[in-house]
């Protein structure tokens, strides 16, 4: 299937990790982007009762006209997991054929650390996502963040990383709203996590 | 000016612009962030009341003294706060009264799943419901100038959907200048006063007031049919109708924005132009139910489900089984074979003061009545430190109930701070009163963590961020009449179980409060300091896995002897609370100071 990426018709992009990972930041960042060049934009997060530790996805649809805030199985173009195992568990959301962005980052749940059930190898994943599609990457972005001393700023790396799939979309708009939202000490170090997400995609393909 | 807003959060600009002066609530998700967005805009008076019932009572003070005023709840919220509900809809008011109310499809983060429209006709209160966050926006507005139109309070009804989902919004940019002098406060015995005399001419009133309602919302304009292709036609409200017109972009649709009491000439026309007529709504067939008493034939959950939360997905599907769409028209789906993966439920976090307290009750054997609060995560699994959990408050009146059924095993009660003063304290008077041996911990962790850090009657601070009093529990008890109270550092275990003994012990009503602020707090935060374990140590033993802390995680090495992985801390993860520490019979993890030792003979 080809990319849907023109001004008329609708995005959708998932977002799915771990309370704490800088998921909504991200689709707060993404919404602003979609508001600069011109779509409607609904965002939608669904958080469970946890503040730390619990899975956490969050939606953003843009669109000349967007009805529902949500995106249905199969509707998402995009989807950028940050953390390995949450990929996993909403795959199923991506339109076959879409685009996923995995972060090479685990964080092993309870049940795993402390009882009996195992965490999927990476060949494992591969497996998986490749059913749905072929066009699954894998973004060090964890490791490009501590190398800009911040593990924190892996959030902005899969933004950057994203943006690479984007080309209708300008750099400077990216780097705008990046700036805005995020705290003004910080703003050079995003700017530059954004930029290493991106080339790192355009060094992978 | 065009803003990208929450459902909150246009809530809370569309009350400021149309001249709110007092907000009163309780957090509760998916309302939570409807008064932190409110509380500091100018001019307003906005406060955490410590229950729903307090701050509708609140509420419908400002508003008989002449300002307009909303109260915020969530769904379980207006069960607390039902008996203020159904007198505000007796009295009516002198200015206008908002209550907004967020309902909880899918339970996200709620024990039940009730459809609060039920209490709007119930209490002969209008219910307006927006379908997006403009909506959410101008509906405060149209609420307050249908309070005062009509002499009612009116809920205007949230779910977790509209809530929490975000798009654009057209301010309206400045308020009216605040009203400078304040209106006379007017006396009205007959009208405010329910005694059953003035009470007896007040409910012929009400119920006269409905029809008018029902007679406006036929030329109510946020009632809206859109005539397009007249086989199927939707009646359709809330977040609702954003599904059914993604799913049926061609249908007919009757878009309700005020779903009590309902129009019913309007509904009578849109019917007699469509050939099949049809329901979509969350929860409750409440609308269905409307529809049908007007002696219209209609569909709905015959198609759709009664429980959870729609999306477009399930509406398609529930139209394909029902024939209303072909087959054609589902999303093709990839499922792929995953085999199992492990869950990711809710957990106390890394660093949590409740997981040491509530370990020590496992350990002690005891059967622990939990509440609504962080600490309920502790049930799970390696955990397993709760047994019960009802509602706000519930914890110590059913181990009261427990203790005078005669039950051999001791049963405490376990809840929060904020908790306590939302409906706990009633229940800690009747333990001290009706004389039970019920011990209850306080797991005060100083403030209201679980919705995300509101202050509370024991902080000392206000919403509005003032200094005030702050309550102290101790005295507190000692006034209910309770002798024997303990206060304990939550992340001291010997000290928790000292106290758990003592009480135990003691045949009369005891309290703990296990103090230790939230680990999530900006104070607690620059205390962090990652704990590590020391590896010649640790053989394997698994005792630090049984707290259940998400920081503490099976190394790859296995202990010769045992065969088992030993520990490993996160270092990204964990705070240094040093619980597992205290917990690790073999000293295998280091105290923080200890920490600090080695580091300084390092150097």
């Amino acid at each position: 299937m080809s990319e849907r990426s023109t001004e008329q018709t609708p995005i959708n992009f998932l977002l799915a990790g771990v309370g704490g990972q800088g998921t909504i930041l991200a689709s707060d960042i993404l919404a602003a982007v979609g508001l600069s060049i011109g779509h409607d934009v609904k965002k939608s997060e669904v958080h469970g009762m946890a503040q730390r530790g619990g899975s956490v996805t969050s939606q953003v649809r843009w669109a000349d006209k967007v009805y529902s805030p949500l995106i249905g199985l199969g509707e998402a173009d995009f989807f950028l997991a940050f953390e390995k195992l949450e990929a996993l568990r909403h795959i199923e959301m991506l339109r076959p054929g879409g685009t996923v962005l995995v972060n090479d980052y685990a964080i092993p749940p309870l049940s795993v650390s402390s009882g009996n059930d195992d965490y999927p190898d990476n060949a494992r994943i591969e497996r998986i996502l490749s059913a749905v599609t072929t066009r699954y990457y894998w973004v060090p972005a964890i490791a490009l963040a501590e190398s800009l001393g911040n593990a924190r700023v892996n959030n902005v790396v899969l933004l950057g990383a994203l943006s690479h799939f984007l080309p209708h979309v300008p750099l400077a708009v990216w780097l705008e709203s990046v700036r805005e939202r995020v705290p003004q000490r910080f703003a050079d170090l995003n700017e530059r996590a954004f930029l290493a997400g991106r080339e790192a995609m355009e060094k992978d393909r | 000016m065009k803003r990208f807003l929450s459902g909150n959060e246009a809530v809370a600009w569309g009350a400021w612009e149309s001249g709110v002066h007092v907000a009163a609530a309780y957090p509760g998700t998916p309302s939570t962030e409807i008064l932190e967005t409110f509380a500091p805009m100018p001019d307003v008076y906005a406060e955490w009341s410590p229950n729903e019932k307090v701050a509708l009572d609140v509420a419908v003070g400002a508003a008989y003294a002449g300002s307009r005023a909303m109260a915020v709840m969530k769904h379980v919220g207006l069960n607390v706060a039902a008996d203020s509900f159904f007198y505000a809809s007796m009295t009516g008011l002198e200015a206008g009264l908002v209550i907004v109310n967020a309902d909880d499809p899918f339970m996200h983060s709620s024990q039940n799943e009730q459809d609060n429209r039920r209490y709007a006709k119930f209490a002969r209160i209008p219910c307006l419901e927006p379908s997006d966050s403009q909506e959410a926006h101008d509906l405060v507005g149209v609420a307050l100038d249908i309070s005062e139109q009509f002499d009612t309070p009116v809920m205007l009804r949230l779910t977790t959907r509209i809530s929490h989902s975000s798009s654009l919004v057209e301010l309206q940019g400045v308020r009216p200048p605040a009203r400078t002098e304040k209106p006379p406060y007017r006396i009205d015995t007959t009208k405010y006063v329910m005694v059953p005399g003035n009470a007896r001419r007040r409910h012929p009133v009400i119920e006269e007031r409905v029809t008018k309602l029902a007679q406006f919302a036929e030329t109510f304009p946020y009632n809206r049919m859109e005539l397009k292709d007249r086989a199927l036609g939707i009646v359709s409200n809330g977040v609702a109708y954003q599904y059914a017109r993604e799913v049926f972009p061609e249908a007919s649709m009757l878009k309700l924005g005020m779903t009590y009491p309902v129009p019913a000439k309007m509904l009578r026309e849109f019917a007699s132009q469509v050939e099949r007529l049809i329901v979509i709504e969350e929860l409750d067939p409440f609308l269905e139910e409307e529809i049908r008493l007007l002696g219209i034939a209609v569909e709905g959950k015959s198609i759709f489900p009664i429980c959870g939360e729609l999306d477009q997905q399930v509406v398609r599907e529930c139209a394909i089984k029902a024939g209303l769409l072909p087959p054609s028209a589902r999303v093709p789906v990839v499922t792929p074979e995953k085999g199992p993966l492990p869950s990711r439920p809710p957990i106390l976090c890394p660093g949590c003061p409740h997981r040491g307290t509530l370990y020590v009750a496992k350990k002690l054997g005891l059967v622990v009545n939990g509440d609504i609060g962080c600490y309920t995560l502790a049930f799970q699994p390696p955990l397993g430190a709760l047994h019960t959990c009802g509602c706000m408050g519930a914890s110590i009146g059913v181990a009261h109930g427990v203790a005078k059924a005669g039950i051999a095993q001791r049963n405490i009660a376990a809840l929060g701070d904020s908790t306590f003063f939302h409906t706990g304290m009633p229940a800690l008077l009747n333990v001290a009163y009706n004389r039970s041996n019920v011990t209850t911990i306080i797991l005060d962790n100083r403030t209201t963590a679980m919705t995300g850090h509101q202050q509370h009657p024991g902080t000392g601070r206000t919403l509005q961020g003032r200094e005030t009093v702050q309550v102290e529990f101790e005295a507190l008890a000692h006034a209910m009449g309770i002798q024997r109270v303990h206060t304990v550092d939550a992340y001291d275990l010997k000290a928790v179980e000292a106290a758990l003994k003592d009480c135990l012990e003691a045949d009369e009503p005891a309290l703990i409060v296990a103090r230790r602020e939230c680990a999530l707090m900006p104070e607690a935060r620059k205390q962090w300091m990652p704990l590590q374990v020391n590896a010649e140590r640790c053989n394997g033993c698994g005792l630090c896995f049984r707290i259940g802390c998400p920081a503490v995680v099976k190394s790859g090495e296995l202990d010769a002897k045992t065969g088992r992985p030993k520990a490993r801390i996160d270092p990204l993860l964990c705070t240094g609370c040093e619980i597992c520490a205290q917990v690790c019979t073999r000293r295998a993890i280091l105290f923080r100071h200890q920490l600090i030792e080695n580091k300084e003979q390092q150097q």
